[in-house]
């Protein structure tokens, strides 16, 4: 596949979108984590809720 | 099941968390087929190689108009029908916009360097666009400035519904002024102005950004649900009561 004589902007696009795709993925996967931590040290300190269901129990 | 029942966040997490594998796997397979297609599609007659740029930047414009009209939709959400997930599916839209309007702005700007012979131009679809990001950008700033998410929603809310005047500027803006970007070839009267050899890698990207964007947003949800469970357990937990 020849890009031709403007291939560095052609690269430069796709290697920026899959950048920034990649950032979103990530930031949404470590943020579910982080929420999900959070909610297991409350529940084990004692904080629970009226309900009375796991915080963390989204199944 | 209908949106009603989806009002309870519970509900929604438990259905989240069963499709989103699904739609994630969807994904990938759309996008893994839309690059191919891309990769394979042949040099443009006058524009060469450089059109395998527009496969990545139209979706990318697309959907950053298309989100902020997720978002209007939302925003109605919490005015008008107090939704209980309306809020959160507009916090957790912002960002995902704001990358997407980001990327078409960079992208463009890429593609119009050799085929324009300038990275950016003030013209009217260029300037509305980059308006459109610094409002996601606003948008994300008010949400993290008010602590509280119900009074933050309605102030977003508001400044959502003020700023989709801005969408129909940013579609028409090409044929209401004389601007460097092309008209509209694809979503225009009489059908698309370009070859099925195009059109149809163009179109499977389009998709797959797309249901990229609905796992995210999802995703994102998911995470602002939790969120806003942390917090009300955090101030239980700070009020000394018992639970």
């Amino acid at each position: 596949m020849a890009l031709g004589p403007y291939a560095s902007f052609i690269v430069t696009s796709y290697v920026l979108v899959a950048a920034v795709v990649l950032i979103l993925i990530v930031w949404v996967a470590i943020d579910y984590r982080r929420q999900k931590e959070r909610l297991l040290e409350l529940e084990a300190s004692g904080v629970v809720r009226r309900s009375g269901r796991g915080a963390a129990d989204i199944g | 099941m209908t949106l009603i029942d989806l009002a309870n966040p519970t509900r929604f997490l438990s259905l989240t968390a069963r499709i989103l594998p699904w739609l994630a796997a969807a994904t990938a397979i759309l996008l893994l087929i839309g690059l191919t297609q891309s990769a394979l599609a042949p040099d443009d007659y006058q524009q060469g190689a450089t059109v395998k740029i527009m496969f990545i930047h139209v979706p990318n414009a697309w959907l950053s108009m298309f989100v902020w009209g997720v978002m209007s939709v939302a925003a109605l959400g919490t005015l008008v029908w107090r939704h209980p997930l309306a809020d959160v599916a507009a916090k957790a839209a912002a960002p995902i916009g704001a990358a997407f309007t980001f990327l078409a702005l960079v992208t463009g700007s890429l593609w119009g360097r050799p085929m324009w012979g300038t990275y950016w131009e003030w013209d009217a679809r260029l300037t509305s666009v980059l308006i459109l990001f610094l409002m996601y950008l606003g948008l994300i700033a008010l949400w993290r400035a008010v602590e509280d998410p119900s009074r933050a929603a309605r102030a977003a809310a508001i400044l959502t519904l003020v700023g989709a005047i801005n969408i129909p500027i940013i579609k028409f803006s090409v044929d209401w002024w004389n601007t460097l970007h092309q008209p509209a070839s694809v979503l225009r009267m009489g059908g698309p102005a370009m070859d099925r050899a195009f059109l149809i890698p163009l179109l499977v990207m389009a998709i797959a950004f797309s249901l990229l964007f609905v796992t995210l947003h999802l995703a994102a949800m998911r995470n602002e649900i939790l969120r806003r469970r942390v917090r009300a357990l955090q101030m239980l937990q700070a009020s000394g009561r018992p639970a």
